[in-house]
């Protein structure tokens, strides 16, 4: 009984963890977004010719560092999208740490097809 | 410029909100708004809307994860076949005259809202009789949350898991073909066959959602299909709707969620079948 109520306490600590690291991903590709947002309506210009927009990830990378708005718009969409992937890993974790190896065995099968889905949509 | 900027906002604070109550993704409120009402291009209303239903999804899966709504092992392993489906449902796309699939998640979604409608008029919320089932015990897929609005824990049981995980398929199909979140579907594979109760049903499948729209994000994204300008200032407002709607979900008794549901549902099935037989207005 004593051992399960550890546990328990042990889960809810864990889920709160992940619930910051959440936390902080989506407010960070939202702050991202905010600066990209604000730099591109305050100067009306996107960074770019006409009505361009970067997408391979090379170029968002060093349009951001050029302070291009646009690129930094599309790196905050970026870290979006990933926040969903951040949520299979940090639940592997949570699994493993609730000893629960069937579930570490499924949520590891997700991320393994989240994965080949990025690999389809860059090459693709 | 600004305009667009703000009107993009208020449409996502306004999304953010009704898809985190109604536990659908705002792909749905999304596309028609900014097709019909703004005049875009389907092909960037598309990747606007999926952008849409990872903030949904981000934004509110936040709240309920600390709440214990959330069945992380229903959602985790639904997934499997959600993201697959997105995949089949990427590589489809251009292949299959998507006529086809109108019509049939038309029909599945005026049958949901039936069944929905059906539950309402038995009355208050209950939770279903469900026969002890061995794939859900095997899978632990079983799970308890606490109710606010009725100030209690309650344990429920899950059944027909074959059944849901097929549909979560063919969610995830619609999801990568069309780039919706199809929580809709999510709602009714947990709601109607699993027999879950309607408040784990939504913020599951919310969650849910966003990694399916993950898979089909990324191919939308490099593609070309995201329009920053737009897809920006609406992913902001709905991060914030969807933080508030989460708020108002947990206080709101099921029946109301339900009644605010079914019309909804009944529209968008009616809106998609008449698109598969070619029917415009």
């Amino acid at each position: 009984m004593a051992q399960n109520k550890s546990t328990a306490n042990e889960m809810a600590q864990v889920e709160t963890v992940i619930g910051r690291i959440l936390q902080v991903g989506v407010i960070f590709s939202a702050i991202v977004m905010l600066i990209g947002l604000v730099m591109f309506l305050t100067t009306g210009f996107s960074g770019y010719d006409g009505s361009y927009v970067p997408r391979r990830m090379g170029q968002i990378l060093v349009g951001t560092w050029q302070l291009r708005p646009y690129a930094i718009m599309m790196l905050g969409v970026y870290c979006l999208i990933l926040t969903p992937v951040l949520r299979v890993v940090v639940s592997i974790y949570a699994f493993y740490k609730e000893r629960d190896h069937l579930y570490v065995a499924i949520t590891t099968l997700v991320l393994f097809i989240l994965l080949v889905a990025l690999f389809i949509g860059i090459n693709g | 410029m600004i305009q667009t900027a703000l009107i993009m906002l208020a449409v996502g604070v306004f999304a953010g909100i009704a898809g985190s109550i109604l536990g659908i993704g705002g792909g749905m409120i999304i596309t028609p708004i900014l097709t019909l009402g703004m005049g875009l291009n389907i092909k960037y209303a598309i990747g606007a809307s999926i952008i849409a239903v990872i903030a949904t999804s981000s934004g509110s899966t936040i709240a309920y994860l600390r709440d214990n709504v959330l069945n992380l092992r229903v959602a985790m392993f639904l997934e499997i076949a959600t993201t697959t489906g997105a995949i089949v449902g990427a590589l489809l796309t251009g292949v299959l005259d998507p006529k086809y699939l109108y019509l049939l998640f038309g029909c599945l979604l005026v049958f949901s809202g039936w069944n929905m409608y059906r539950k309402l008029r038995r009355g208050s919320e209950v939770l279903q009789r469900v026969e002890p089932d061995k794939i859900a015990s095997k899978l632990k897929l079983n799970g308890s949350y606490f109710d606010k609005a009725e100030a209690k824990n309650i344990d429920y049981q899950v059944e027909n898991v074959p059944a849901g995980f097929s549909v979560m398929f063919g969610a995830g199909v619609a999801s990568g073909l069309l780039g919706i979140g199809s929580g809709a579907f999510k709602v009714m594979a947990m709601d109607t066959f699993m027999k879950m109760p309607l408040k784990p049903s939504s913020s599951t499948s919310n969650l849910m959602m966003g990694v399916t729209a993950a898979a089909s994000a990324t191919v939308y994204f490099f593609n070309g299909a995201i329009l920053p300008g737009i897809a920006v200032p609406m992913a902001l407002g709905i991060l914030v709707g969807a933080v508030i709607g989460s708020r108002i979900m947990q206080i709101l008794p099921a029946r109301w969620i339900r009644i605010v549901f079914i019309p909804i549902i009944l529209y968008i099935g009616l809106e998609m079948l008449f698109k598969g037989l070619g029917v415009h207005f």
